[in-house]
C-alpha cells in the first residue's frame, strides 16, 4: 500500500468544503427567475376531499399559481409505485393502493400533499397556501399495524381489503412446527421494532428546470441515486422521456435510505415549472421532514426458538407484521420480505426457519427502507432471542453463541442466502477481549456498592449487503438490477477523473474512490476527481444504499481501472519499445522490469491523446468504461459488546462502554470504516434508547414532529466506542469487501438492550428504553 | 414567520409606551420561547420591542442578603456569577442547566418565567426561594405570580423589570431533563431559609404548571436531609401525563429529585 492507495488512513478530501460550510447543497441552487414552492398538506390522517378553492390564495401577493391533483392527472402525471412485486402466500399479487403525487379523493396521513403553491417569495407561498381552502370529510384513522388488522378498522385503500397489502412466508412451516414441538426448551418472546424517523442533517429538497425552448427538464434534488429517480419519473410518472430529464443530486447531508426514494416534491416541481413557465424551488422545513419523510422499521413480531438437549437451535419461527404506512413507497415491500426474513439465520446453522410477515396500511407517512431496512429488525429479533434464552438455559450468552455459530462456508440458509465467508468467533472472542467480558462480574459488583445496576449485553449480527446480484433480485421481484458503472478518464496531463454511479452522501467517496486509483497507479489522490450525481456527466448507475458503493460501486471502477491499466501498458511498452508483460506500474512511473527504463504516467497519457506514435491499430484516447454485477451479496457480521449502568431510581441508563468487532473484508479507509461504525453504532442506539415516533392513535396526528418531542442522540448520550475489525476477505468481488455503512445501526440495539435486561432483571423491555420504561421493568422484575 | 415590526426599547418606560402602540405587540428578551413560536406560525405579533438594551434591566446585583437580578439578565449570566453562587448557588446550578449554551446566552430570567412554561426551570427556584417579581407596576411574590401553566399573574402590557431573592440559608436544584427537549421532565427546587421554614417547588411535573409540595416542607422543616422525605408519599392524580412520562413516573421523580435537591443544598 502506497501513502494513500488502500488500506490508508487519508483524511477526506470533501471535508474542507462540508467544514468550512462551502458545500453546494439543492437549496444553494439559483436558477435564474426562480420562484418558490409551498406545499398545502393534508392536517387530518384520513380524509376525503370534497373541493378545493383556490381563489382567495390565487389573488394573493406574489402568487404565480396554485395547482392541485386534477390538473396534475390531466396532464397525465402517473402515480407513485412500489418497484419490488411481493406475491402473498396464496400466489395473489400485493395490494398496491394508488398514491397520487397530489391527492385528488382521498389524504391518508397528515402531511398528505394535496396542493403547490408557487410564489415570489417562500413567504408568500406559505401565506398563500394557509388560504387555500380544502374542504375535507374527515374520516377515522388507524395508525397502529395491529390495530389497522382488526375487523372494522378503516378502510385505507380499496384495494386493500382489511389494510392488507401483502400475507408473505419464507421457510418451511411444517419442518419448524416439529421441530419446536420435538425440543427440549423454546424460548419465546414478543419483539416490537420501534417505528423511527431518518432525521437527515439536509431536510429535503428540489429545484425544477423547465426549457421550454429545448423543452427539456432538469431537477436539482436530494437524492441518494439520481439516475433511478431519472428512470422512475420517466418510465412510470411520465414527467419526460430520458433524454429530456436530467437529475443532478449535488452535494446532499445524509441520506440513511431516506432519499432513496422519489417523492411526490420532485415529481410536482418538475411538472409545476413546466405549467407556470418559470424555475419552482422546494426546501422543507424540519416539522415538514418528520412528517413527509419516509420513516423506518415499525414491526411488531412474536417469535419461537426451539433448542435440542445441547443447546443446539433446531427451529426458528417468526412472525412478524410490518407497518407500511398510508401509500407503498419505492423499495417499501421488499424491506420487512428480502431484506428482513432472508436474514434470520442470523450467524447460526438453523436446520429449520419459518416466517410470515404481513404488511398493513395504516394512516401514516409511508415506511420504507432506513440504515439497515430489514436486517436491522432481523437482528434485534434474533440476538435478543439468543440472550434471552441463555439466560433461560443457564449458559453464557457467548458459549450458547459458539455452540450455533457456521463454521464452514459457504454455508446455504433455510432462507435462500448463501453465506460465502466468515469466522464469526473470531469477532467475539475480539469483542470479548477488548471489553473485558471476564471482568464483568467484579466491575458489577462495584457498581452495586455504588448503588447502581450493572449489566452487559452482546449482540451477534449479521447483515447482507453489496446490493445485489441483478438476476437474483429480479427473480424475487426486484424492477431493476442491482449492478453499478464506473468510468474512467484519464486526461491528457494525466490527471484522472472517476466518473461512478454511486453517489456519496456522507460516506467520503471523492477519498476513498480516488484511494483505488492511487493503489493502481501510485499517483497522488489530488490527481483524482470522483464525478457523481449528475445524469448528464455519468452514465448510468444504480445509486448508494444497502452498503452498496465499495462492494458494488468500487468493483465496477476496479473493471475500468483493468481495462485502462491495460491499455496504458501497451502505450508505454510501445513507448519504451518493450515487452508489455515486463512493465510495472509504480509511483507513477511506467517501468521496465529490471531496467533504468521508464515513463511517467502524465507522459503516457500524453502521448495517449497527441497520438502522434501509438501501437498500430490502437484507437487514440484513454478512457474506459464497465459495468460490475455481483455474483452474491456480501456478509459483513460482527460482535458488539455493551456495558451499562442503570440508577435503579430513575431508570436511567448510562452506557459505560461499547465495543464493535466487525468483519468488513478488505478494508480500503480504516478512518472512514470507524467513522461509519460510529455513526451506525450513535444511530442504533438512538434507536434503542432515545428515538420512537409517536402518531397519536385517535386523530393520527405525528407528536413527535420536532427536536422538542423526538429524541435524537447526542454526543454526551454516547460513551467513546471502542472499535476494531477481523477480517476474512469477501470472495464475491475482486477487492474482497464487504461494505460498513450499516453495520452500527444493525448490530448495536440488541447489545444495548440485552445489556439493559441484564442490569435490571427482566427480559421484558421495549425500544426504545426509556428512563421511565427501564424504572417499570425493574420494578415489576422484583 | 409573518412579517413583523421591530422596535428597540431604551428604557423601561419607552419599552411599555412601545408595546402598548401596537395593536398586537410582544416584548422580545431572549427570543428564545418567541422567535420559534413565531418561526412556526403560531405566534403573529404585529410588533415586537427588544428589551436586550434596556440597562435598567440587565444585571446583577447583591446587597446585604437581597439577589437583585435584571429581567434581561441571560442564564449564562447568572449561572457564572460568583455573587450569586456565594449567596445562592442553588440558582446557578439551574441556570446552568437550562437547554444548551446557545440557548443560555439569549435566554433570559424575565422572559422565562413571563411564559411560566410547565416545564421550565427557573419558575421552580422562583417560588421555592419566596422570590418577588418586580415589574413596571408592581411587586408580586412568586406565590401570586405563577398562577398555572403559561399563565401569569401580568397583566397586559405589564413588564418585569427584576427578580428580587433573600439569600436562603441553603438550597439546591435537581432536574431530570426530558431527553429530547432537555427542559425538566421534573426539576425540584429545595430552599431552607435561616428562620429552619423550607419550601419546596417542582416543576415539569404538575399538570398546572410549578406548584409546591407542602408534605416535603414539612416534613423537611423538621428534618433537613433526603432520608426526611422516606416516608413521604406522592400523589400523582395532579401531575401530567403525556408522551414522554407517565404520571406514575413523574411522582416518582418528584420524590427522587426533591431528594437529590436536600443532598446538593448539603
Ligand atoms: C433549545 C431550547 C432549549 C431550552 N431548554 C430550556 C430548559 O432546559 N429549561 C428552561 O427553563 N427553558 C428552556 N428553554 C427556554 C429558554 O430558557 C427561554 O430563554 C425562556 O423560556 C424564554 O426567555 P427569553 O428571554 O428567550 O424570552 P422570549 O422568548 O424573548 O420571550 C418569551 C415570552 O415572554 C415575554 N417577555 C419576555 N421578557 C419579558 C419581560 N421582561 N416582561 C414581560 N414579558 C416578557 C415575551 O413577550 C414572550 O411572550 C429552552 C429554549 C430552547 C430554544
Amino acid at each position: 500500500m502506497g501513502m494513500e492507495g488502500i488500506g490508508a488512513r487519508v483524511a477526506r478530501k470533501e471535508d474542507k468544503r462540508f467544514i468550512t460550510g462551502k458545500g453546494r447543497y439543492t437549496d444553494d441552487m439559483v436558477a435564474p427567475g426562480m420562484k418558490h414552492a409551498h406545499f398545502v398538506r393534508s392536517p387530518h390522517a384520513h380524509a376525503r376531499i370534497r373541493g378545493i378553492d383556490s381563489a382567495a390564495a390565487e389573488k394573493m401577493p406574489g402568487v404565480i399559481a396554485v395547482l392541485a391533483g386534477d390538473e396534475l392527472a390531466a396532464d397525465a402525471i402517473g402515480s407513485l409505485i412500489c418497484g419490488w412485486m411481493i406475491h402473498s402466500k396464496d400466489g395473489s399479487p400485493m395490494n398496491m393502493g394508488d398514491w397520487r403525487p397530489l391527492a385528488q379523493t382521498k389524504v391518508r396521513y397528515v402531511g398528505d400533499a394535496v396542493a403547490i403553491v408557487v410564489a415570489d417569495t417562500k413567504a408568500q407561498a406559505r401565506d398563500a397556501a394557509e388560504a387555500v381552502e380544502v374542504d375535507y370529510d374527515v374520516l377515522p384513522a388507524v395508525t397502529g399495524s395491529i390495530d389497522a388488522l382488526k375487523d372494522g378498522a378503516p378502510q385505507i385503500h380499496d384495494n386493500a381489503p382489511g389494510n392488507l397489502i401483502y400475507d408473505w412466508e419464507i421457510g418451511d412451516g411444517a419442518a419448524t412446527d416439529a421441530a419446536i414441538a420435538s425440543a427440549a426448551h423454546v424460548t419465546e418472546m414478543k419483539i416490537i421494532n420501534n417505528r423511527l424517523v431518518p432525521n437527515p442533517m439536509e431536510p429535503r429538497a428540489a429545484l425544477g428546470v423547465y426549457d421550454e425552448g429545448e423543452d427539456h427538464y432538469t431537477l436539482w434534488t436530494t437524492s441518494q441515486n439520481p439516475h433511478v429517480a431519472r428512470l422512475v419519473m420517466s418510465a412510470f410518472y411520465n414527467v419526460a422521456p430520458e433524454n429530456k430529464l436530467r437529475v443532478i443530486a449535488p452535494d446532499v447531508g445524509g441520506g440513511f435510505g431516506s432519499k432513496i426514494y422519489i417523492y411526490p416534491e420532485e415529481i410536482v416541481c418538475l411538472w409545476a415549472s413546466k405549467k407556470t413557465g418559470v424555475p419552482v424551488k422546494w426546501n422543507c422545513d424540519r416539522t415538514e421532514a418528520f412528517l413527509t419523510d419516509a420513516h423506518g422499521r415499525d414491526h411488531v413480531s412474536t417469535v419461537k426458538m426451539a433448542f435440542d438437549a445441547s443447546n443446539r437451535i433446531i427451529g426458528l419461527k417468526v412472525d412478524t407484521i410490518a407497518n407500511l404506512g398510508a401509500y407503498m413507497s419505492l423499495f417499501s415491500s421488499a424491506v420487512p420480505t428480502y431484506l428482513y426474513a432472508t436474514l434470520l439465520s442470523g450467524q447460526y446453522a438453523i436446520p429449520a426457519i419459518h416466517a410470515n410477515v404481513r404488511t398493513v396500511y395504516t394512516n401514516t407517512v409511508p415506511v420504507d427502507a432506513y440504515r439497515g431496512a430489514g436486517r436491522p429488525e432481523a437482528t434485534y429479533l434474533l440476538e435478543r432471542v439468543m440472550e434471552t434464552a441463555a439466560r433461560e438455559l443457564g449458559v453464557s450468552p457467548a458459549e450458547l453463541r459458539k455452540t450455533n455459530f457456521i463454521r464452514e462456508f459457504p454455508h446455504q440458509t433455510p432462507v435462500i442466502m448463501c453465506y460465502d465467508a466468515g469466522d464469526y468467533e473470531a469477532s467475539l472472542n475480539a469483542a470479548m477481549a477488548v471489553s473485558d467480558y471476564a471482568g464483568f462480574a467484579a466491575r458489577k459488583a462495584e457498581a452495586q456498592s455504588r448503588g447502581k445496576r450493572r449489566g452487559i449485553g452482546m449482540s451477534c449480527y449479521i447483515e447482507a449487503c453489496g446490493i445485489a446480484p441483478s438476476a437474483a433480485v429480479g427473480s424475487l421481484g426486484a424492477g431493476v438490477g442491482l449492478w453499478e458503472s464506473a468510468e474512467v478518464r484519464v486526461n491528457a496531463v494525466g490527471t484522472i477523473e472517476v466518473l461512478t454511479g454511486s453517489h456519496s452522501h456522507g460516506q467520503g467517496h471523492e477519498t476513498t474512490f480516488a484511494q483505488l486509483v492511487a493503489e493502481r497507479f501510485g499517483v497522488g489522490i489530488d490527481t483524482v476527481s470522483i464525478v457523481h450525481g449528475d445524469t448528464d456527466k455519468v452514465q448510468m448507475g444504480m445509486g448508494t444504499y444497502g452498503s452498496r458503493s465499495g462492494a458494488v460501486g468500487m468493483s465496477a471502477v476496479v473493471k475500468a481501472l483493468d481495462k485502462v491499466e491495460a491499455k496504458a501498458r501497451k502505450i508505454a511498452a510501445h513507448l519504451m519499445e518493450a515487452d508489455e508483460s515486463d512493465i510495472v506500474i509504480e509511483n507513477g512511473e511506467l517501468k521496465v522490469a529490471g531496467t533504468d527504463k521508464s515513463v511517467p504516467w502524465f507522459q503516457m497519457a500524453l502521448a495517449a491523446y497527441t497520438a502522434h506514435n501509438l501501437p498500430a491499430g490502437m484507437e487514440p484516447g484513454l478512457k474506459e468504461g464497465a459495468f460490475f454485477d455481483p455474483a452474491n451479496f456480501t456478509f459483513p457480521a460482527g460482535c458488539y459488546i455493551c456495558e451499562v449502568e442503570v440508577d435503579p431510581e430513575t431508570g436511567k441508563t448510562e452506557i459505560i462502554q461499547f465495543v464493535a468487532s466487525d468483519d468488513f473484508g478488505k478494508i480500503i479507509n480504516p478512518m472512514i470504516v470507524e467513522g461509519q461504525v460510529h455513526g451506525g453504532v450513535a444511530q442504533g442506539i438512538g434507536q434503542a434508547m432515545l428515538e420512537a415516533a409517536h402518531y397519536d392513535p385517535e386523530t393520527g396526528q405525528l407528536l413527535t414532529a420536532s427536536y422538542m418531542d423526538y429524541t435524537m442522540p447526542r454526543a454526551d448520550d454516547l460513551p467513546s466506542f471502542q472499535v476494531s475489525t477481523t477480517e476474512t476477505a469477501c470472495p464475491s468481488n475482486p477487492l474482497g469487501i464487504k461494505g460498513c455503512g450499516e453495520a452500527g445501526a444493525i448490530g448495536s440495539p440488541p447489545a444495548l438492550i440485552n445489556a439493559i435486561t441484564d442490569a435490571i432483571g427482566n427480559n421484558d423491555l421495549t425500544m426504545p428504553a426509556t428512563a421511565e420504561r427501564v424504572w417499570a421493568a425493574l420494578r415489576s422484575a422484583r | 414567520m409573518y412579517a413583523t415590526n421591530y422596535h428597540r426599547a431604551s428604557s423601561v418606560e419607552d419599552a411599555v409606551q412601545l408595546v402598548s402602540g401596537g395593536d398586537e405587540a410582544k416584548f422580545l428578551s431572549g427570543g428564545q420561547t418567541l422567535l420559534p413560536t413565531m418561526k412556526q406560525r403560531l405566534a403573529a405579533p404585529s410588533d415586537l420591542v427588544d428589551l436586550r438594551h434596556v440597562a435598567a434591566m440587565k444585571g446583577i446585583s447583591v446587597n446585604g442578603g437581597t439577589i437583585r437580578i435584571g429581567a434581561a439578565t441571560t442564564h449564562a449570566e447568572v449561572a457564572n456569577s460568583a455573587e450569586i453562587a456565594a449567596a445562592c448557588p442553588g440558582l446557578c446550578h439551574l441556570a446552568a442547566h437550562i437547554g444548551d449554551p446557545h440557548v443560555r446566552h439569549m435566554g433570559t430570567i424575565g422572559g422565562s418565567i413571563a411564559n411560566n412554561d410547565p416545564a421550565a426551570d427557573y419558575p421552580a427556584g422562583l417560588l421555592a426561594l419566596n422570590a418577588t417579581i418586580v415589574t413596571n407596576t408592581r411587586s408580586i411574590s412568586a406565590d401570586d405570580f405563577f398562577t398555572g401553566m403559561f399563565d401569569t399573574a401580568l397583566e397586559e402590557g405589564e413588564l418585569i423589570v427584576a427578580v428580587e431573592i433573600t439569600a436562603p440559608a441553603k438550597c439546591g436544584y435537581a432536574k431530570f431533563p426530558n431527553p429530547a427537549s432537555r427542559y425538566a421532565l421534573t426539576g425540584v427546587f429545595v430552599a431552607r431559609q435561616g428562620d429552619g421554614s423550607v419550601r419546596v417547588a417542582v416543576t415539569g411535573a404538575g399538570s398546572d404548571g410549578v406548584f409546591r409540595q407542602a408534605e416535603m416542607e414539612q416534613a423537611l422543616a423538621s428534618d433537613f436531609s433526603a432520608t426526611a422525605l422516606d416516608g413521604v408519599s406522592v400523589d400523582d392524580s395532579d401531575l401530567m401525563a403525556d408522551i414522554h412520562a407517565s404520571s406514575a413516573y413523574r411522582a416518582n421523580l418528584v420524590k427522587v429529585m426533591a431528594k437529590r435537591a436536600v443532598t446538593a443544598a448539603g
